[in-house]
């Protein structure tokens, strides 16, 4: 592997790691994945191959990662290389946002589009005499049809200022607490620097657990669920894709926390943390979105 | 003109009594082959054939000039005829903004009149009646909107019989191969008729290029479009699906059957009499056909009858 | 892993050229550090020249098997009456020969030739992220083993076009989650590769080279990078809306749950129009690469050329519902986007106008890539025109769902993008083999090709003017003569599309060596690399007088 101990390549050129083979392990991981997934979702085989390629997947990345954790750690990248992970970072972070500006965009139409249609307002009157008499369109909504819900149809949406407004304190400390974080590292406080970490990704875990519970509830008592018209439906994917992000996010910095007790990072050269605090500080600004157009208004 | 009123009268009410349409819209062979889009038979439809033109005489024109400079340049300024080149010829800010403008002028001429078409063809209000259209997998619904008269129209039996498979059927024995349909649409000349389209399964889209209308129809939703066909303009027009819309797309076709105000009404009549006599026959087809579909009575705009 | 032993010996390689003038020492080293063995060389690859070629070989198989899908087409559609294919079978090759075209054919061999040429064309030593890059041509066979396979899964495959609308995409049986997770892959791959492009061009250029001395290739694919990364991402939660819709129970494209099917085709065009873009704008820069070579003169007004391409970029977000126009939008919103799609015409314009101008007064030879890129010029605008025809709404309101938007896109994507690619590769591939390659066969493959393109395309225009829709199996018999003739072109040109490999086969296995510069007016760093180039490319950033000396034209004289 590319672990070859590249100490002596002299950093003034831009590394160029040699064969690597973590990327076709990760193709194949995640392509084990699918298959499994798709067997699952078809009844064909269940998901059996979702396995193999979920521990794959995690190999590749402990793989992956070590081994340019290895070659940082051995001063193998100069300052351009540097430059050309923080770059990458950034537009993966942008294709991010656009991932999520998908379904944010999805809700706005429901909201101010389509179901207005449906009920015969603007210049679709047709619709509520034609094809959906009696349909008051209005917003949280799961259609004329009353799609999902209690068994009467009927749903009810969880108030903003209980949890949500909880979980959006605890991402915004959370926000705060890497910050200070990161000033701690450049400025040389180790002691400080561990602990404001640890209480960054303790908060993130706080803020999934928390929203596990709620699902729990809305599914139990609200019958507030995916199925649950358009509302449940825009109300779940955005809420569920952000979750998994947190996570994401939340492991990340369990490592970085992890490589600073090893004493990785120098006040000047420390990409991964920063790599991380960005992306923290993209799922905390997701949350807030979610936070106003979801839950609040 | 008379005597053709007359026939197409007397075809009606036997089309209307025995539901064999093909058989009697079969004098019309095949159509024969066209290169241009058609002018159509309404103002709508005439429009956007002039815009049709309009952009394509404008494009013939820029390619003409665009073209024949590139061709001018490439012959004249051949390497092996030792053409030596001007490497000084690098820009210039005076022809830049030329070819930045002249297009614009072009895009506006052109921009005007499709917009004042657009409005145009979104103008449903004063229709004086309403058919509704709905797209199946695959046929097509027509309902006379305040009437009882509905019925169900899919291909006609011979088109059906020879595209199957190895059907061992000449295509161009059959009259209006894949173009005809068991029941066509009747609608009656000079009326303003709003044709309400909306989708019983997945998109469809109602077709009918000589009134110029494409609307597609969107289940859950019910989009207007409008025509009103020159009453000179008596006949038989065709049109097919033009949405995707799963297996049998391509033999959905539409058949509308244009005639005068006054044969409409008698056939409307027809059609009234006929489904009170027999509520068996073309009635329950439909019934199942649209049994997806909600009812109508509160459907506006009164039918052509009324007036 | 057999890398391993190679590694000093690629260590070596790169120390070799230190202190030596780019010109120099390259032969002789040339091929150290080049792993051996297919693990070594090309499945761990981290090398911007393997990797390509990995991606071109992978494009170049992926146009042949969307192109004999292409021939099933045209054989069913050869005269009326349904000749051997069932229905739904056809609506599963026309959805899939779009997806593997466009996926899998020109977005791939795009990235190939980024792969080859950005780190040459900037001074750059390799790809700024080699294993990523790695990465994201390896996500591709198993996304297209995933979309072949669905094709042939109980039910068959996709089959609600390549626009995937719901309802009917949701119609679909098993073969819909192996389609989206084919597509959830092929993005994957698309950012990353995307990804890898901008952070190179942004951060590997050679000191010297700021932005506006890019070549214009460099400038395309910048911004073409830009845009990927913007829309595949939306394309990916579209398909993941069918996804939940299908097996999940949502309503985004469900009226009665409050949802709209339209609302699909909105998220997917603002994907899908960026898209065509993306498709075309990497080929107009290998078009401005050639006319100035073999002009021998500067490309005329390359600021503008650049400002265009991204008024261009920039103008496609915001025109997408152009493909929508018959879905009963509200008149306010079609006439905003008529009016934005026809400003596209501009920029557009103002680029065919610099390359005309850029023949004027040129000395112009025509070897294989001019004459590509002559006929791309031709028949793009052709295919641009009736672009501009299908932007008029009411006309669209005809024109929607027939053949003449088959022969629309066609034209702008067949003797656009594929013959864009293919003259880039007849261009660069004397730098990449050092072997001149057969002109004689080279010049039977483009009159071949261009003859016949336009017998396939140019009657469909009749076709979808008289009436005919597309996407349907069988037709009546009045389309029946223009369809004959435009399967027969489409035989023609599939079957004169198998020179290509075995001209580039030749080529790879011998022939007269090319020199450094290979064209006479060619002028770019790339080219002041020896021939065939180096396994690492610019070790050592160019010289700032070799940068001078292969500086695009327009900067030794502008
Ligand atoms: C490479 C891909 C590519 C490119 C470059 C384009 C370019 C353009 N396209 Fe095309 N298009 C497609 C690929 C592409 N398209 C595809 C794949 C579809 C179908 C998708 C599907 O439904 O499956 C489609 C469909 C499509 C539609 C929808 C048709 C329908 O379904 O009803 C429309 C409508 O506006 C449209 C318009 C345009 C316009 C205005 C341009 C413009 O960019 C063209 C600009 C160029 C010129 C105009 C010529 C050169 C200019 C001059 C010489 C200057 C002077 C000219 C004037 C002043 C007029 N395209
Ligand atoms: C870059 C994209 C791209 C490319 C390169 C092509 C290339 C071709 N396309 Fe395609 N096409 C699309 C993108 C593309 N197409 C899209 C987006 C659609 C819309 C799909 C939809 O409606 O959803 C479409 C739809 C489409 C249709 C309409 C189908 C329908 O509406 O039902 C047709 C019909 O003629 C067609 C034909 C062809 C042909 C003949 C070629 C030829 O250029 C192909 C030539 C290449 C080869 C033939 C391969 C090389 C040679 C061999 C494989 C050897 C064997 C050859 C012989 C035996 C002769 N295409
Ligand atoms: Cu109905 Cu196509
Ligand atoms: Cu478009």
């Amino acid at each position: 592997m590319s672990t070859t101990h590249p100490a002596h390549v002299d950093s003034s050129k831009y590394y160029i790691p040699h064969g690597s083979p973590w990327p076709i392990l990760g193709s194949v991981a995640l392509f084990c994945i699918m298959a499994g997934a798709v067997s699952y979702l078809n009844d064909w085989a269940g998901a059996w191959a979702f396995i193999p390629g979920a521990l794959l997947l995690f190999g590749m990345f402990f793989g992956w990662f070590s081994t340019v954790i290895d070659e940082s750690q051995h001063g193998v990248y100069n300052q351009e290389v540097d430059r050309s992970f923080r770059m990458g970072m950034i537009w993966f972070i942008f294709s991010e946002v656009m991932f999520f500006a998908a379904f944010f965009g999805a809700l706005f139409y429901a909201r101010r589009l389509a179901v207005p249609w449906l009920g015969g307002e603007g210049t679709k009157v047709i619709n509520g005499l034609l094809l959906w008499r009696n349909y008051a369109p209005g917003w949280p909504t799961n259609g004329p049809g009353h799609v999902g819900g209690l068994s009467n149809g009927t749903f009810s949406v969880i108030p903003p200022f209980g949890l949500p407004a909880i979980n959006t304190l605890i991402l915004l400390t959370s926000g705060l607490t890497v910050t200070i974080a990161h000033h701690a590292l450049r400025t040389g406080k180790r002691n400080v620097l561990k602990i404001f970490l640890a209480l960054t990704f303790l908060l993130g875990f706080t803020f999934v657990s928390l929203q596990v519970h709620e699902y729990g509830e809305a599914y139990r008592e609200l019958g507030l669920r995916l199925s649950t018209g358009i509302y449940g439906s825009t109300f779940f994917m955005l809420t569920g894709f952000h979750g998994l992000h947190v996570t994401i996010g939340a492991i990340m910095l369990t490592v970085i926390w992890l490589r600073t007790l090893r004493g990785h990072f120098t006040p000047t050269h420390h990409f991964a943390f920063e790599a991380v605090a960005w992306y923290w500080h993209f799922v905390d600004v997701v949350w807030l979105g979610l936070f106003i157009f979801v839950y609040w208004m | 003109m008379k005597t053709r009123k007359m026939k197409i009268h007397s075809r009606l009410l036997t089309a209307a009594a025995s539901g064999l349409a093909p058989a009697l819209f079969a004098p019309a062979a095949h159509a024969a082959w066209t290169l241009n889009l058609t002018p159509g038979i309404d103002q709508v439809s005439r429009d956007i054939y002039g815009l049709h033109m309009l952009a394509f005489w404008w494009s013939v024109g820029i390619a003409a000039v665009v073209f024949g400079f590139m061709i001018y340049s490439m012959v004249r300024f051949r390497h092996s005829k030792g053409a030596v080149p001007d490497t000084g010829l690098t820009h210039s800010t005076r022809v830049e903004v030329i070819w930045t403008t002249i297009p614009v002028l072009i895009l506006i001429s052109m921009a005007i009149p499709a917009a004042r078409v657009l409005v145009e063809t979104a103008d449903t209000a004063g229709a004086q009646m309403s058919i509704r259209v709905t797209g199946y997998q695959w046929r097509w619904t027509y309902e006379y909107v305040g009437t009882p008269v509905k019925f169900v129209s899919s291909l006609d039996r011979r088109s059906d019989a020879a595209r199957q498979l190895d059907s061992g059927i000449d295509p161009f024995s059959v009259p209006n191969y894949l173009l005809s349909v068991d029941h066509p649409l009747v609608v009656p000349a000079g009326v303003k008729v709003r044709v309400l389209v909306t989708g019983g399964d997945v998109i469809h889209s109602w077709w009918v290029p000589a009134l110029g209308i494409k609307k597609d129809a969107i289940p859950g939703y019910v989009n207007e479009a409008w025509f009103d066909v020159d009453t000179d303009k008596l006949g038989t027009y065709r049109g097919q699906c033009a949405e995707l819309c799963g297996r049998d797309h391509g033999f959905m076709p539409i058949v509308v059957q244009v005639v005068s105000k006054a044969d409409f009404e008698k056939w409307l009549a027809q059609q009234e009499a006929d489904l009170k006599k027999a509520p068996a026959t073309a009635a329950t087809t439909v019934t199942t056909a649209l049994a997806a579909a909600p009812a109508l009575d509160a459907a506006p705009a009164a039918p052509a009858t009324a007036n | 892993m057999a890398n391993i032993e190679h590694a000093p010996a690629a260590m070596s390689g790169y120390d070799a050229h230190a202190g030596h003038d780019a010109h120099a020492g390259h032969d002789e080293h040339a091929d150290h550090g080049k792993p051996h063995g297919f693990w070594g060389r090309w499945m761990t690859s981290t090398n911007h020249k393997d990797i390509g070629t990995m991606y071109l070989v992978f494009s170049c198989t992926m146009f042949f098997i969307g192109g004999s899908f292409a021939m099933l087409i045209r054989a069913e559609l050869f005269k009326p009456g349904l000749q051997f294919l069932d229905p739904a079978l056809f609506n599963v090759l026309t959805t899939n020969h779009a997806l593997i075209m466009i996926f899998g054919a020109v977005m791939p061999s795009f990235v190939g030739l980024a792969n080859w040429m950005v780190p040459m064309q900037v001074g750059a030593p390799d790809m700024a992220l080699p294993r990523m890059n790695n990465f994201s041509f390896w996500l591709l066979p198993f996304a297209f083993t995933l979309l072949i396979g669905s094709i042939f899964v109980p039910g068959g495959g996709m089959a609600g076009g390549w626009t995937l609308y719901p309802p009917l995409s949701v119609q679909t049986g098993y073969a819909l989650p192996m389609a989206i997770f084919a597509i959830h892959l092929m993005g994957a791959s698309s950012i990353m590769g995307a990804i890898n492009v901008i952070v190179t061009i942004m951060n590997m250029r050679a000191p010297g080279m700021s932005l506006i001395r890019m070549p214009l290739f460099v400038w395309t694919w910048l911004i073409t990078a830009f845009l990927l990364i913007a829309v595949m991402p939306v394309l990916a939660g579209a398909v993941t809306m069918l996804l939940t819709d299908h097996f999940f129970g949502t309503s985004f494209f469900n009226a009665a749950g409050g949802g709209d099917p339209v609302m699909f085709q909105h998220i997917f065009w603002f994907f899908g129009h960026p898209e065509v873009y993306i498709m075309i704008l990497p080929a107009f820069g290998i078009v401005s690469e050639i006319i100035p070579t073999f002009s021998r003169k500067p490309l005329f007004g390359y600021d503008a050329m650049v400002y265009a391409t991204a008024s261009i970029a920039f103008l496609s977000f915001i025109v997408w519902a152009h493909h929508m126009f018959t879905v009963g939008l509200p008149v306010a919103s079609e006439t905003f986007f008529m009016f934005s799609t026809m400003l596209i015409a501009i920029p557009t314009g103002v680029k065919v106008f610099n390359w005309s101008a850029t023949l004027y007064k040129g000395s112009i030879s025509y070897e294989p890539p001019m004459l590509w890129a002559i006929a791309f010029l031709i028949m793009f605008s052709i295919g641009g025109f009736s672009g501009l025809m299908l932007a008029l709404a009411p006309a669209d309101f005809q024109y929607q769902d027939t053949y003449f938007v088959v022969a629309h896109f066609h034209y702008v994507l067949v003797p656009g993008a594929i013959f864009g690619i293919i003259g880039g590769v007849y261009y660069w591939l004397p730098k990449w083999t050092g072997h001149m390659y057969n002109m004689t066969l080279a010049k039977w493959h483009f009159w071949l090709s261009t003859v016949f393109v336009n017998v396939l395309f140019f009657p469909q225009h009749f076709l979808g003017l008289a009436g005919m829709p597309r996407r349907i199996p069988d037709y009546s018999t009045q389309f029946a003569d223009w369809n004959m003739v435009s399967s027969l072109g489409g035989f023609a040109f599939g079957a004169s599309q198998i020179l290509f490999p075995i001209i580039i086969w030749q080529c790879v296995h011998g022939g007269v060596r090319a020199t450094d510069r290979v064209w006479e007016g060619a002028r770019g760093l790339e080219w002041e690399l020896p021939s065939p180039a180096p396994y690492h490319s610019w070790t050592e950033a160019p010289a700032y007088s070799i940068l001078e000396h292969g500086a695009p034209m327009h900067e030794t004289h502008g």
